[in-house]
């Protein structure tokens, strides 16, 4: 080591003394922070000093700053991982015992579970590969000047992502198809593939808004409310199928978003923003209290699942004269064949929302919004009437968000404000943003990360949302714009998209 | 016959009056050119026309009909298409997208006609047909301002500094292609510009304009022998 920091700039003096410094800092600010808690004792509350957290805070400390040396001398790509995964290590082992423990001197956590049940070996041993990982392939080769290999193999990967944008999206229709096929008798399977699908058509459809037109909405979820509460009352009061309420909910939907849209077209961004924001939670708020219609937060339950296109029926004991869909195929009766059915169905309307925006961008009003956000002012001056161009995104955009809550109230057969909160609208802005503004499959991708690893992971507690923050943090490190994040022309003239794109990643 | 007349335009910007009652026009087949220095309200004049901002007193009247009162993307449907002030493009969407959306008001059958005129007049916009048109040089990115006014049919053409920022060989390029445009597509030209000496040398009229006010018209040649004109845009200190 002494050899590698003589051979540098910096000499071991200045590092000792940089190192000495933060040390300090650390010091101070985990004392005042973390070291000093008051306890709850017989004779009343008294001081009790946690030096373990004291000591791991500036242990991580100093092997955090040490690891950023090496890493900005250009040092040692092999030792500042190594570093970097010991601090990150001491940062967890901090954060654990500072939650969760009392004992000061319990063992350390970390080598608990590094020697624990599988479960746990499985996630520490990840844990500590994945910050190795990043940490390694974040820095450049000491020697390498310009030519940086994580950067060149993103770039292969782009070009690659972008030659066959086609051939991948056929691959993950057919991958999504064939999927109940694989895990057909795995209930939890299916439920998470139709709860990701939810999320992947409320994407797609928030796309149209804010990926495609450039209206941030952070009121999405409402047009989903009202979906969702137009079939389960239209099914209820008029008894009607869900066949028929599926294009009324969209009607509606629709209907609300031009009337959230038309009040506030002259506002742009953030201003946008929070208006769309107040309209979500209004529409909250009237459902919560609006009891004689909506039975306010008790809900409303035993909404009508769908039939099979009204030729059949899922359930195990029906009335006289209604055929059941076991018999229609001379199946034995079970429980997974609307869990399936279901899947199927949010996959094909999933699949009609992107369909229908993929084939809305080569169109001129697809166009004109992708100009709209681009551009405000220049699309006026060529006679593009902005105040209709986005109200029809919003309307489109509202009717998928009015199909998607359609199909989740006919899924849930129960459905109540509380699963209508802002929170619902960040999780599906978050997909979008995650995915990259305007990408389709970016959305599917997200959406898997946002919905699908998480709840894959419920074993691992409340660690998966640690790693959840930490993978959070590394995509907007790396993908500032999200997983996907480029725009390829509607058409391309005298030129195969391969030589396009080639020419433009470089 | 005038093809736009300002009549007795005012402006506001607030309280600010930016535009302290304009007369002018602009006859069919002409170039005429607007001068000032920064800040006189040239380029309000020419967004008032589009009605953005709207004139608050004054009418504006485009081939008789009064347009002061219309929003802007009517009046562009008149047949008036401008090439603003920054030019602004579409930065993501590629060349041939960006000319698409200024032929958008067009019937789509003139649309392979009027791309192969654009192209004509600038040969550079078809060798960068398939480029992020943000990713173009000011020159480029300016050609295909006008490129996709140009794509909107119009009638009369409205430039707004058309110079901005753009290397001086540039510039002579694209004022060539505007006399080019104006003679042979007889297309009725109205010129904002900073660059006194060649927008006068091009125009076949100009006026001049002073916080607010016109102080000056006369015939290009005119304006450019005039010593105030000369003294105050031609040699003082660029």
């Amino acid at each position: 080591m002494s050899a590698l920091i003589t051979s540098s700039r910096i000499s071991g003096a200045e590092i000792v003394k940089e190192l000495a410094f933060f040390a300090v800092i650390a010091l101070l600010m985990s004392v005042m922070i973390l070291g000093v808690e008051t306890v709850d004792r017989p004779t009343g509350l008294e001081l009790a000093v946690r030096w373990d957290l004291v000591v791991t805070a500036i242990i991580s400390t100093i092997i955090g700053r040490l690891a950023l040396i090496l890493r900005r001398e250009h040092i040692s790509r092999v030792g500042q991982a190594l570093l970097i995964t010991a601090a990150a290590v001491a940062v967890f082992e901090m954060f654990v015992r500072f939650r969760d423990m009392d004992d000061r001197w319990a063992s350390p956590v970390f080598l608990d579970m590094a020697f624990g049940s599988a479960t746990s070996v499985i996630v520490a041993v990840a844990f500590v590969t994945i910050v190795f990982a990043i940490a390694y392939f974040s820095m450049k080769k000491p020697g390498a000047e310009e030519e940086e290999s994580g950067s060149r193999l993103s770039s292969k990967i782009q070009l690659a992502y972008r030659t066959n944008t086609k051939k991948i999206g056929a691959l993950g229709i057919v991958f999504f198809i064939i999927f109940p096929f694989l895990f057909g008798e795995n209930r939890s399977a299916i439920d998470l593939a139709t709860l990701v699908m939810i999320y992947i058509m409320l994407g797609w459809g928030l796309n149209i808004v804010v990926g495609l037109a450039g209206l941030l909405d952070l009121g999405y979820v409402a047009f989903y409310a009202v979906g969702a509460y137009s079939y389960a009352l239209l099914s209820q009061h008029f008894d009607l199928s869900f066949w028929l309420c599926l294009p009324l909910a969209g009607i509606f939907a629709a209907s609300f978003g031009i009337v959230l849209g038309f009040p506030v077209l002259r506002l742009r961004g953030d201003y946008l923003a929070i208006v769309t924001l107040g309209f979500g939670e209004i529409i909250r708020v009237v459902l919560i209290n609006w009891y004689d219609l909506t039975r306010g937060p008790d809900g409303i339950s035993s909404i009508a699942r769908p039939s099979f296109f009204g030729f059949a029926e899922f359930d195990r004991r029906l009335p006289e004269g209604v055929m059941g869909f076991n018999e229609l195929f001379g199946l034995d009766y079970s429980t997974m064949h609307r869990l399936i059915f279901l899947y199927y169905l949010i996959l094909v309307l999933a699949l009609v929302t992107a369909f229908v925006t993929v084939r809305l961008r080569k169109l001129p009003i697809g166009r004109a919004w992708e100009a709209l956000r681009e551009d405000e002012i220049a699309c006026r001056s060529l006679g593009i009437n902005p105040t209709n161009t986005k109200l029809s995104a919003f309307a489109i955009g509202a009717m998928f968000g009015g199909f998607a809550g359609a199909f989740f109230a006919t899924r849930q057969g129960f459905i109540s404000p509380e699963s209508f909160t802002f929170l619902e609208s960040a999780v599906i802005l978050a997909i979008v943003v995650l995915g990259g503004m305007g990408s389709q499959i970016g959305v599917v991708l997200a959406a898997i990360v946002m919905i699908g690893f998480p709840e894959m992971f419920r074993e691992l507690a409340e660690y998966r949302m640690l790693i959840f923050g930490a993978g959070m943090v590394a995509i907007m490190l790396w993908r500032p714009r999200g997983l996907l994040s480029f725009r390829d022309p509607t058409i391309l003239l005298n030129m195969s998209k391969k030589e396009k794109v080639a020419g433009e990643v470089k | 016959m005038s093809m736009l007349k300002i009549e007795g335009v005012h402006t506001f910007y607030g309280n600010i009056e930016a535009l302290k009652g304009i007369d002018m026009e602009v006859n069919e087949g002409e170039i005429v050119t607007l001068i000032g220095a920064n800040g006189a309200g040239k380029t309000t004049l020419l967004m008032t026309c589009c009605g953005s901002p709207q004139a608050s007193k004054g009418r504006i009247l485009f081939e008789g009909q009064d347009i002061s009162r219309l929003p802007t993307h009517e009046i562009c449907r008149l047949g008036i298409q401008q090439s603003p002030e920054g030019r602004r493009i579409f930065p993501r969407m590629s060349v041939y997208e960006n000319l698409q959306m200024g032929a958008s008001t067009q019937d789509p059958k003139y649309f392979e006609e009027d791309l192969e005129m654009v192209f004509d007049l600038f040969p550079r916009l078809k060798e960068r047909i398939n480029q992020r048109a943000g990713t173009m040089s000011g020159g480029e990115q300016q050609m295909l301002a006008i490129g996709r006014a140009l794509m909107g049919r119009p009638r009369l053409l409205l430039l707004d500094e058309p110079s901005l920022g753009i290397a001086p060989l540039v510039v002579k390029q694209i004022f060539e292609t505007i006399k080019k445009i104006n003679r042979e597509k007889k297309v009725t030209v109205f010129l904002v510009e900073q660059n006194a000496f060649h927008a006068l040398k091009l125009a076949h009229r100009g006026y001049v304009m002073v916080n607010g006010n016109i102080t000056l018209s006369g015939t290009g040649a005119e304006l450019l022998a005039n010593p105030e004109v000369r003294a105050a845009y031609l040699e003082g200190g660029h």
